[in-house]
C-alpha cells in the first residue's frame, strides 16, 4: 500500500519504458503487408519500364492498380517511420534533438503519403 | 542534478560502455543486421523518389519528361540500381527477420548461412531485374 505508483500507471503495466509492444507489432504487421505489395510493385515497375507516359497513366488510372500503388506507398512510408523511429531511439541520445527528428520524420511521411495519394487521384482523372 | 545524464548531453565523468561495433570481430550476422538498417534508411529516399515519380506522372507529359531527364542519366541509373538492390536486400532479410520472430532459423550456423544467402540472392535478384529491363523483356504492361 506504500507504493507511489498511481493506479492508472499500475494497470497500464508498462513500467519505466512508457510503451509496450505496439511499435514492434505495427512494424511486423506492416512488413507482412509489404511482402505481397513489394512483389506487385516489382511486377508493375518491370512491366512499365521502357514504355511511355501514356502507358504509365493508363496503368495507374486503373482502380486496382491505383489502390495497390496507394497501399504500397502509404504502408511503406508508415513502415519507414516506424523503422526510422527505432534508429533515432538507438542513436540519438539528446531528448530535444530526438523529439525534433521524430517530429520531422512524422511530418515528412504524412505529407509524402498525402502527396502520393493525391497524385494517384490526379492521374486517374487525367 | 547538474550531472543528470538525461538532462545534460554528456555526463561529467565518462561512464563505462558495453563493447560496440569497433570492438567486436565482424561476422555475417552483424553485417546483415547493419545492412538491414542502412538499406531501410536508404529506401526512405527511394520512397520519396517514388512519390516524386507519381507527382511527375500526374503533371502530364512534361512532368514525365522532366522526371526521366534525371532518371535516365548515368547517376540516375546508378541510384535506381541502388534502390533496387536495397529493396531486394531489405525484402529478403525482412523475411529472415520474420522467420526469427516465428522462432525459426535462430541456430548460430543457420543464421550465418541465411545471412550470406540473403546477400547473394539480393545481388542476383537486382541484377536480374536490371537484366530483364535492359534486354527489353520489361514493359509488358503496355
Amino acid at each position: 500500500m506504500n507504493s507511489l505508483e498511481t493506479p492508472l500507471h499500475k494497470v497500464q503495466g508498462l513500467g519505466a519504458s512508457h510503451s509496450g509492444t505496439g511499435h514492434f507489432w505495427r512494424e511486423r504487421v506492416t512488413s507482412v503487408a509489404l511482402i505481397p505489395l513489394s512483389l506487385w510493385f516489382a511486377y508493375a515497375m518491370l512491366g512499365l519500364i521502357g514504355t511511355n507516359e501514356v502507358a504509365i497513366v493508363s496503368f495507374l488510372a486503373h482502380p486496382w492498380n491505383a489502390i495497390l500503388m496507394g497501399l504500397f506507398v502509404v504502408i511503406s512510408f508508415y513502415h519507414l517511420s516506424l523503422g526510422l523511429q527505432q534508429v533515432l531511439d538507438d542513436y540519438v541520445h539528446t531528448p530535444g534533438t530526438k523529439l525534433f527528428l521524430r517530429l520531422t520524420v512524422t511530418v515528412i511521411w504524412v505529407i509524402a503519403s498525402l502527396v502520393s495519394v493525391f497524385a494517384l487521384v490526379r492521374v486517374a482523372s487525367l | 542534478m547538474a550531472d543528470h545524464p538525461q538532462k545534460s548531453g554528456a555526463p561529467a565523468r565518462a561512464r563505462p560502455l558495453s563493447p560496440h561495433l569497433t570492438i567486436y570481430r565482424w561476422q555475417v550476422t552483424m553485417l546483415a543486421s547493419i545492412t538491414h538498417r542502412v538499406t531501410g534508411t536508404g529506401l526512405g529516399l527511394g520512397a520519396l523518389v517514388l512519390a516524386w515519380w507519381l507527382v511527375a506522372i500526374s503533371n502530364g507529359p512534361e512532368g514525365y519528361e522532366n522526371f526521366m531527364s534525371y532518371a535516365e542519366t548515368p547517376l540516375g541509373l546508378v541510384i535506381l540500381f541502388g534502390f533496387t538492390w536495397a529493396l531486394a536486400f531489405h525484402f529478403l532479410n525482412g523475411i529472415r527477420h520474420l522467420a526469427w520472430d516465428l522462432g525459426y532459423g535462430f541456430e548460430k550456423h543457420t543464421a550465418t548461412r541465411t545471412g550470406s544467402l540473403v546477400y547473394v540472392l539480393s545481388v542476383v535478384l537486382s541484377l536480374g531485374i536490371f537484366a530483364v529491363a535492359w534486354t527489353g523483356h520489361g514493359g509488358y504492361l503496355q
